[in-house]
């Protein structure tokens, strides 16, 4: 299990580099700079030339990426050009990660909660009401583009009901001390229950519609693989044995059941965290999605590089959790 | 009185698309305590089907089952499936073909074991796993305080086998249904699990149903033989009887597709033709008599009934082997 965790964390490193550099040309081959979006369509040459130089631009790219890997090993990242300028890029990444972690915690919570039960039903039923309608519901859920589905939330919810609200994390008017940055967290942390309760229903229709690819996606697995495992011979054993209806259920069909979930919730965070970018510009949460698309706007080398990578990393590592997970759930795998 | 009366038990599978498929067709027949009763036929003659029906396993869904399954008195068709459940594993069990894909993989043996306990003898986790181990020692599972830790993956197949046995016989059921327990082992490991289970209902007087396509398993173990073929029992008899005179053509068909050691070196062994698949409905006539070597006219005609023709032994032919040589004994 050691040998096989270490080898999983060398896959990461070669990922991590090889990324690097494909993201370092990638962005530098891109139209346009951080030099003319920073500096407007009517500078003059002088100054482009000066932030040129500034900016180290003016190398060639072996050298700048040699620089960019010596910086980087130490945490210095570059400074933000676009995104919040002056800013180390480290450290803009570093204030808008608690917003988008939870976010996309939540709306995976909510994706699991619902999609695991109702899958599990929806294959019991077989052909029933339930099953149709979840069907149809994952299938609309899939289909219909997550921007699209948040402002319509944002508009039957926030603007026509005006029962949650439309934008942010939090009301500007609550009194809210944040030590972690995740505004839930620290409500409950500090026991400002207004504070948590009001970050929570900020996080709520965007969580809503950040979660509906990774629900279908669970939802529908989790039905199919159920609808396998209640054929199985040993279900079939686990009834000769009389066993109630929550054992039956519980440790012989959903234990065997869960084995494929558990790997496609951990690809699921490439989904929530593409969705992300999406979401959080509908609802104006200042997270790394948010970063991501000012950045890209505003061709900010240093913001790019640093999101980009840790987002990767982030996806990487999840991965191997779960497979880590997966032989503490599945005894085959842990003799093997 | 019979522990287990199977009266007219027939199971149709009525699916949307296809036409439906009668898979037991009208058995009858009775377990007495303490005895071994063998479902004997090919694979389709509905003899899985039959202890299925029994158990209440097969699926409620495009499942027709009618007729009566008495055990003890109480009419298990007609219990609810939380009834059912309250007597399944406690006063009926069942071991099934295939060990390895009858254990769940993800569940400790011991669990497997203890919860069946835990179930219906109402113990707590503790003692009912102390039960399951004393349960592996008896099916012959040694060093049983490790196994219980273990996975199936990690059993031989007899082993995999002796722990559904423990399983199926953790309340001591008064009935327990063996389906083809030996068929998925080795040879050498098919004569161990058939002694262990010989031992075991000898002990706990347990009846037992062994349901099989082996003869030479019902020439071991079984009291009475019912011979199956096409959801219909065509012959029924004590074992030294059926074994020392076959009158069925499908029984004695079946008996001389069993090699024998008695037999001449070189003698091939006689299949008995065709398959299942050339069957007809019994509505049209035996269903039997495409196969047949002994069908006359009347074969395909008129299906036969199942008449007692002597102590102990019904038949269902019109044309029994021997029926010519009685005729003349008579005369």
């Amino acid at each position: 299990m050691l040998r096989y965790t270490v080898r999983r964390l060398g896959q990461l490193l070669i990922v991590t580099v090889v990324l690097s550099v494909l993201l370092f040309g990638w962005l530098r081959a891109l139209p346009g700079g951080p030099v003319s979006a920073l500096l407007g369509e009517r500078a003059t040459e002088e100054s482009r030339a000066r932030l040129v130089q500034q900016l180290g631009l003016d190398q060639p790219l072996y050298v700048q990426y040699w620089k960019f890997v010596q910086r980087a090993i130490t945490g210095d990242f570059g400074v933000s050009t676009g995104v919040q300028p002056g800013t180390p890029a480290m450290e803009v990444f570093l204030q808008r990660m608690p917003a988008t972690l939870e976010l996309s915690v939540l709306a995976l919570l909510l994706a699991v909660a619902v999609g695991i039960p109702l899958g599990y039903f929806a294959a019991r039923r077989q052909g029933g009401w339930l099953d149709n309608l979840s069907i149809t519901w994952s299938l609309i859920g899939v289909a219909v583009p997550v921007f699209f589905l948040a402002f319509l939330l944002k508009y039957v919810f926030a603007i026509e009901f005006g029962v949650l609200p439309a934008s942010g994390r939090q009301a500007a008017g609550i009194d809210a001390t944040h030590a972690t940055g995740f505004f839930v967290l620290d409500g409950v942390l500090t026991t400002e229950w207004d504070a948590a309760w009001n970050a929570l229903i900020h996080l709520l229709l965007p969580a809503i519609a950040l979660s509906t690819i990774p629900f279908a996606v669970i939802f529908r697995l989790t039905r199919a693989s159920v609808l396998d495992v209640v054929e199985e011979d040993y279900v079939r054993t686990a009834r000769s044995k009389g066993l109630g209806a929550m054992v039956v259920r519980g440790r012989h069909i959903l234990r065997n059941a869960m084995l494929p979930v558990v790997t496609t919730i951990g690809l699921q965070t490439g989904a929530l965290l593409s969705g992300a970018v999406l979401t959080e510009q509908v609802f104006n949460i200042p997270g790394i999605g948010q970063a991501l698309s000012l950045g890209f706007q505003r061709q900010d080398y240093a913001v790019l590089q640093v999101v980009i990578l840790a987002t990767a990393m982030v996806y990487v590592l999840v991965n191997l959790l779960v497979d880590l997970a997966y032989a503490a759930i599945d005894p085959r795998l842990r003799t093997r | 009185m019979a522990l287990l009366e199977v009266r007219d038990l027939s199971v149709r599978f009525v699916r949307k698309s296809e036409p439906t498929v009668s898979a037991v067709d009208g058995v009858s027949f009775d377990v007495h305590p303490g005895s071994t009763v063998g479902l004997v036929g090919e694979s389709g003659c509905g003899k899985s089907v039959t202890s299925l029906a029994i158990m209440g396993l097969l699926p409620g869904r495009g499942t027709e089952v009618t007729g009566s399954v008495n055990l003890e008195g109480s009419e298990l068709l007609r219990l609810s499936r939380r009834e059912f459940d309250r007597r399944r594993g406690k006063d009926l069990g069942m071991v099934f073909q295939d060990p390895l894909t009858s254990l769940n993989p993800v569940v400790p043996i011991g669990l497997q074991i203890s919860e069946v306990i835990e179930r219906h003898r109402g113990l707590s986790r503790r003692d009912a796993s102390r039960e399951a181990a004393k349960l592996l020692e008896r099916v012959g599972i040694p060093d049983p305080d490790r196994r219980l830790k273990e996975y199936s993956h990690q059993l031989s197949g007899g082993m995999r086998q002796r722990a559904l046995i423990a399983m199926a016989l953790a309340c001591e059921p008064r009935l327990l249904i063996a389906d083809e327990p030996t068929t998925a082992l080795d040879v050498t490991i098919q004569a161990q699990i058939l002694t262990l289970l010989k031992e075991l209902v000898a002990e706990t007087g347990t009846a037992l149903i062994m349901i099989t396509h082996d003869l030479g398993v019902v020439a071991g173990m079984c009291d009475e033989v019912n011979v199956l073929y096409a959801g219909r029992i065509v012959e029924r008899a004590q074992r030294h009887e059926l074994f020392s005179q076959p009158r069925h053509p499908y029984t004695a068909g079946l008996m001389a597709s069993v090699p024998r050691l008695d037999s001449p070196r070189g003698q091939r062994l006689a299949p008995i033709e065709g398959s299942v698949a050339d069957n007809i409905p019994w509505e049209g006539g035996c269903a039997f008599s495409p196969r047949c070597g002994n069908a006359l006219a009347v074969c395909r005609e008129r299906a036969p009934e199942l008449e007692t023709v002597e102590q102990g032994r019904l038949l269902r032919c019109h044309n029994p082997i021997g029926a010519a040589e009685m005729e003349r004994a008579h005369d």
